[in-house]
This record gives structure tokens, sequence and C-alpha cells, in this order.
């Protein structure tokens, strides 16, 4: 799991605390409205750094602790910022056996950043992801919606160059 | 009324490549020559064949395209559907029979697969409910809520055998009988669509191709048991099935077949989608409601079970997407129908998704009972590089291997758990001869070191223990005695954990020792590995028959460790060798081997 502690510095805009607070008013009160609250609000902010957390903590009536177990035990949830392109390449089994490991490995040297890390121009991030469904395609990676199967090594520099230039 | 079909695959494995933009293509060429109204294109789930995609089917002529690419639509569109020549080049080779085309059902693929939890996958557009009604869609809703008892449900589904698709293979009628026999009041249906098993792709296929007989069984399941809530629980990771089941769920509630009073019969039912966030364990039962309740999504111990206290305390079932697949059609047909495919003890069919070093790629739906040869041979075509298939795993991290001289076994719940592996959901692995099964059992075994939600010592503690040993066999730093250490270790993390992850951990450990046991002794004794997969336990030796001087790889090592002269056998310092495989790579001739 990523580390447990936030290391960028917090800075919400005003528009993004409207979009939160309204978030937690449409919840208050439902059951089991903590998990639905995290996936929008890390939809609003990208990630869940502790201000935000508190927030919610507050607005549903839970306390930080809860929310904070919450957080740490999903892996979808980040307490840290992402790239604005999330790499997910998956280390299944049927992607695993098919070498998923070398398309990681060039995802990393060409980012040259490790898993779990963000470029400096926070473009990009990469995760190595669970089975991510398409298996008749292995190996198989994600980003953000999109998904990409049958890979080589090779194929990745020109992939990368599209979201580049976006 | 159109003249002509055209069927283009959505399902996310042929949407990766690129058959959203061959359906917008289609229509611009058909438009173009002034088709429009007289060819219709629809976007449906997967046909299964995924190692062929993108697919499109073209009807009445049931030609079957394949590697279809936006630059060929206007070749198809000119020639097949305006001149009504059919472009051969383009046909999935199997089904081209001298001068004639074969239907899709008489290729190897097909002809032994009975698709029933499948059968619209492929066949109608999943964002349209009138298809789905248009093939006998929420009839057998209607046939419940107006001719049958929840006791006549309960009775069809006990005499249909049906079990659970989810893993465990619980027999579905009797799960709803205990759920009805909780005293009236607030109840809950669930569905499983967490497809947390890595290699498994069928619920999702299920979910994208089909979704309206997930929700039509489980207003079925509602009415039996006297619930009115159902809540879906689905991956994030699946964003295509996410929204094809709220664009279902819309329509359903528009039609008056989700809601309040559905078909004037006073019986309320609706269902909301929830999202799993990456966790492997809210699969489980309990662990799934705790998550769904908006915790961490932890097991508790059983009992009491979900059908008397589940979801926020209440009395629940949960089953699993391709459990549900199947309701509608057992209702329809009858409990005989479905008891007269499969086992005695295992009826019906099961859907298999074939993965890793196999030629077809893709979903299979067979009766149960079918052999793991024909599934892997005959369906699947074997390797396709031509290797020898090795083993195959079933079950993913609960599973176990099969070797490949087991491979008639029938694959049945029995069957599969006496050889060591379990069905699962049915995601079936091919692994060929360059897969070390020691390194398999480790990957395993990562895995649910970082699933485990750590409540429970023996597997939080257990899991990471095998975890090391299998690291330190893979490096080379084993003694015999670890192998004992090893199986003991798993046997107490089996007995000991609190829930099936746990109990389940050790089952691709132990099934690797059980039939690969060589592998794992030449692993220890010797320190190598017999497949060149274990890096640490690697060295890149050059064949002096084959190296010609060429000074090639000794240019390219990073490290200067080859040694040779111009037009002389060349050698490697196995001591300052870094392992990268630059040498390999860049070898002309093939004189440079790892063992
Ligand atoms: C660790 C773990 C993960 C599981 N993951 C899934 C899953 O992804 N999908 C599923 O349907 N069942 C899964 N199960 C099985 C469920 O606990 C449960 O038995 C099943 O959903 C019941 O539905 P069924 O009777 O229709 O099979 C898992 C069980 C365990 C212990
Ligand atoms: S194992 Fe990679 S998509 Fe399933």
């Amino acid at each position: 799991m990523s580390s447990q502690t936030t290391a960028a510095v917090f800075t919400g805009t005003a528009e993004q605390k409207e979009a939160l607070m309204a978030l937690i008013d449409e919840h208050r009160g439902q059951p089991g409205a903590l998990m639905p609250v995290l996936q929008k609000a890390q939809d609003i902010y990208g990630y869940l750094p502790i201000e935000v957390q508190n927030a919610i903590a507050e607005g549903l009536g839970i306390s930080l602790a809860e929310v904070y177990g919450v957080v740490t035990f999903y892996a979808q949830f980040s307490l840290n910022p992402k790239g604005k392109y999330v790499i997910g390449v998956c280390m299944g089994t049927a992607c695993y056996v098919k070498n998923a490991q070398a398309v990681l490995d060039r995802c990393k040297k060409e980012l040259n950043i490790e898993v779990g890390e963000c470029t400096p121009d926070g473009l990009f991030s990469i995760q190595d992801t669970r089975c991510l469904g398409c298996c008749g395609l292995a190996p198989v990676m994600m980003i953000n919606d999109d998904v990409y199967g049958r890979l080589v090594p090779d194929d990745i520099p020109g992939i990368l160059a599209k979201y580049q230039q976006q | 009324m159109y003249r002509s079909h055209i069927l283009v695959c959505g399902g996310t494995g042929c949407h990766s490549s690129r058959s959203a933009e061959i359906v917008e293509k289609m229509q611009e060429e058909l438009a173009a020559v002034g088709l429009t109204d007289e060819v219709q294109v629809v976007q449906t789930g997967c046909f299964g064949l995924c190692a062929l995609g993108p697919i499109v089917i073209v009807y009445p002529e049931g030609a079957f395209y394949s590697h279809i690419t936006p630059e060929d639509v206007k070749e198809i569109v000119d020639e097949h559907l305006l001149k009504g020549r059919i472009v051969k080049r383009l046909l999935y080779q199997e089904t081209l029979d001298g001068d004639n085309i074969k239907s899709l059902n008489e290729t190897s693929f097909y002809n032994k697969q009975k698709r029933i939890a499948l059968r619209n996958c492929g066949v109608i557009n999943p964002e349209s409910i009138d298809e789905y009604i248009g093939t006998d869609g929420y009839l057998a809703l209607a046939k419940v809520l107006t001719e049958m008892t929840p006791d006549d449900v309960i009775d069809v589904m006990l005499k249909s055998g049906l079990r659970g698709r989810g893993g465990a293979g619980f027999p579905t009628g009797m799960k709803w009988n205990f759920a009805k026999a909780q005293p009236k009041g607030q109840k809950y249906v669930c569905c499983n669509a967490d497809e947390g098993d890595p290699g498994a792709f069928m619920d999702r296929s299920i979910l994208e191709g089909d979704p309206h007989a997930v929700l039509e069984a489980m207003a079925i399941a509602g009415y039996t048991i006297g619930a009115n809530q159902g809540y879906i629980y689905v991956r994030a990771e699946y964003p295509i099935a996410v929204k094809r089941l709220q664009i279902a769920i819309n329509q359903a509630r528009e039609y008056g077949l989700l809601g309040k009073n559905i078909l004037n019969t006073g019986f309320d039912f609706d269902i909301d989608l929830r999202l799993g966030a990456g966790a492997f364990v809210c699969g489980e039962e309990t662990a799934l409601m705790t998550s769904i309740e908006g915790n961490r999504g932890e097991p508790r111990p059983r009992p009491p079970f979900p059908a008397v206290k589940g979801l926020f305390g209440k009395p629940t079932i949960l089953n699993n997407v391709e459990t549900y697949a199947n309701v509608p059609r057992i209702i329809l047909n009858g409990a005989d129908w479905f008891r007269s495919m499969g086992t005695e003890k295992s009826t019906g069919t099961k859907v298999f998704a074939l993965g890793g070093k196999i030629k077809n790629t893709g979903l299979v739906e067979v009766p149960m009972g079918t052999t793991m040869r024909e599934i892997i041979e005959d369906i699947g075509g074997g390797a396709p590089s031509g290797k020898k298939v090795k083993a195959a795993q079933t079950g993913g991290p609960s599973g176990g291997c099969i070797p490949a001289d087991l491979f008639d076994t029938p694959v049945d719940f029995e069957s599969l758990q006496a050889i060591g592996s379990m069905m699962g959901s049915g995601g079936l692995v091919v692994m060929d001869e360059d897969n070390c099964m020691v390194d398999i059992a480790k990957f395993f075994l990562d895995f649910t070191v970082g699933e485990s939600c750590g409540k429970c010592a023996p597997c939080r503690i257990g899991t990471r223990r095998i975890y090391e040993i299998l690291t330190k066999i893979t490096e080379g730093e084993a003694e015999m005695e670890d192998l004992d250490t090893l199986k003991e270790l798993c046997m107490h993390v089996k007995q000991n954990s609190l829930c099936a992850l746990g109990q389940t951990a050790p089952n691709p450990v132990l099934s690797t020792m059980q039939y690969f046991m060589d592998e794992y002794i030449a692993h220890v004794r010797d320190k190598k590995c017999p497949t060149g997969v274990c890096q640490k336990l690697l060295q890149y030796v050059i064949i002096p028959e084959k190296c010609t001087g060429c000074t090639l790889c000794k240019r390219n090592c990073p490290v200067e460790a080859i040694d040779g002269k111009v037009k002389e056998k060349h050698t490697i310092d196995t001591s300052k060798c870094i392992k990268c495989g630059v040498c390999m790579e860049k070898c002309r001739f093939g004189a440079i081997i790892k063992q």
C-alpha cells in the first residue's frame, strides 16, 4: 500500500470546497455514505489530503480516525496527488505470465519514475494494478479509462506521446 | 425493417482496439452510400473470442470478420453491403470453407460451447432494454410475479441444482430459502460484481453484454425472499460495466420493471450501484457487506450467516453475477432443462476465461463436466507458440496449478477440489514450459500478502512468512529443510485463518509442491531455475560451438563481463555479470543462452 501521509502541500480552490460541501450535504444521513463520498471527493480533488478527510468527517459526523481507516484500507484512495494521466499496468495472472513486468519496467524507464510516483510536470503517475478484466488481451495497461492490450515494451513510447501532445 | 445487421463487439477487449471508432466509421460509410435506412449497426457485448478482436459480424450472411481496423470499414461497406460480395480476406479463416462460409457455431471455438449465462453477449445491444425484452427478457420476472409463489421459485431453484458461480459452489436455492425463512421486514439482495480473481473476466462480460439479465434475476430473488432493495457491488476498474449497468437500471425504472408496484403486482424493488475501491478481500461476502456499509472491508466470523444477519444487520443474500445470469432461463425453461446439462452434482454450464499461453484467449461457456483437455486444446487451440503446455491455473489466488497430465479431469466443483485446485470464479490461465512454477506460487503469495486485510494473525503474518520462504527458494538461499517448514506453515495458515482468503491462500504453493516438486528441488538443491525465470539463479553462458567471435556481445556488455578476441570463442565472467540480458538480445547466432 502507498505511503500513509500526504507529502504535497494542500492547495484546494473555493470551487472545490463548494463541490465537496454540496456532496456531503447530498449524502448526509444516508447509511453507508462514506465510500461514495470519498470516491466522489477524490474525483473533485484528485486525491484525499487530510484537510479533505477532516471536512468529510465533520460533515458526516464520524471520527477522522474512521475516515482515515477507510481511506488507507482501499487501494483506490490516494493520499497523494496523482498524475493527470494515471497509468495502471496490469499485474494479474494472465498478464504476468505474458511478461507484464517488461511493460511496467519500460513505463518506469520512459518516464523516469517509480511505481506510485508522479512525473514532476504532474502529467503521469504509474501504478501496478490488479486484473483489469481484459485478460484476453494480455499484457494490458490502462491510462485513465483507456485500455491498451497486446502490449510489447516498444509500444510504450508511442502511447505516452499521444498523451504528452494533448 | 433492415435488410442487414452489422454487429460490432463493444466489450472491453474490442473497445480497447478501437471498436467505437469502427462503429462511427461504419455509420459514416453507410451514410455515404445511402444505406443508413437499410443496414443497422449494433454495438454488442463480448463475443468471447477476444483473441480475434475487434470483431464484426454481418447478418443475414453471418460473415465473421476478425481483426478489423477502422481502415477496413470502407471495404466492407462497399464490397459486402453495397455489392453483396463478402470480403474473404478479412474473414476469420476458420469460417472459410473453400468458397463457402461456415457458420460460427461450426468452428472449433464455438461448437463445444453451450451459451446460457452468455446467451445475449454479442447478440443484443446491451444499452437497449427493448432488445433484451425482444429475447424474452423480463418474461421470467413476469412469470414469477403473476404465476408463482416464493415457495414455487425456491422449489425450481433447488431442483435445478444451480450452485454459486462465485467460487464456493453453495446451492443457490438453499441460500434463498434461508433468507426467506427469516421473519418479514427489511431484507436485501446483493450482487457480487467485485470479480477479484486475476485472470477472470466473465462477470465483466456479462455486465457489459447483458446487464438486464442480472437486474431481472435480482428482482426475482427480491420477490422470493421478501426484499425490496438490491445493491450491486461492482469494481471501479470496470468503467464500461458501471456505465451500462446504470443505463440498464434507469431504463428498467422507466419501464416500470424496477421501482414501485412492478407490473401492477404490488411488488416494489429497486437496485443501486456501489463501487468497490480496489480491495480483493471485499469479494468475500461478509467483507463486501461491511464495505457497502461504508467501513474498512474486513470480513467477520460466520455464523451468523448473512442470510440471517447481513447488510446493515438485516437478512441478506449475495450471489455472483454469473449465478444470477442463469436464473431467468431456469425459471422460463424449468429445472429439468437445466439439469440435463452438466453432471449429477454440478448442473448446468460454467463460463471460463481462457488466458495466458493459449491461442484462443477469450470466454467460453461449456457444460460442467467437460474435460480440461477439451477446453484447453479443442476450444482454446493449445499454446500459440507450439510450445508444450505445462499446467493450467484455476481458481486464482485460492486455487491451484493442474499439471498437463491431469487434463482429462472433468471440470466440476468436486473433481477440481479432489486434485488440489478449485473452480473459483472460472479463470483459467494456461502456462507453458517457459513459466517457472515456484515463481508462479510466489506471484500468488505476493498478491495475498498485499490483499490480506490484516484482521487475523495467521493470514497477515503467515502469508508473509510463506512469501519469504518462497523468495529464499527463488534466490537460491534455501535449504531442503525449508521445504518442510514451508509445507507446515501452509497447513497452519489454511487451518487457522478467519476467512477463505487466508484459508485458501496456501493452495497455489501446496499444489505446485504436489505436482512440480522437481522444480522446487532444482531451485533448492541445485540452485537452478529450470525455466530460466528466476533472475538470481540465472547464468548467461556462451555455447562455444555457435560463437563466431564477432565481438558484438563484448562491445555491448555494460560491465565488461565478456572476454574474447575477434574470431575466437568468447566467455562470460559470471562473477561480473549483472544478468541484464543485453548480450543475448544482441547475439545474431543464438550462441548465448540463460540457464
Ligand atoms: C477472498 C475472497 C474473494 C472473493 N471474491 C469473489 C468475487 O470476486 N466474486 C464473487 O462472486 N465471489 C467472490 N468470493 C465468494 C463470495 O464470498 C461468495 O461466496 C459469493 O459471492 C456467493 O455467491 P454465489 O453463491 O452466487 O457464488 C470471494 C471469496 C473470498 C473468500
Ligand atoms: S490479468 Fe491482466 S487483465 Fe486480467
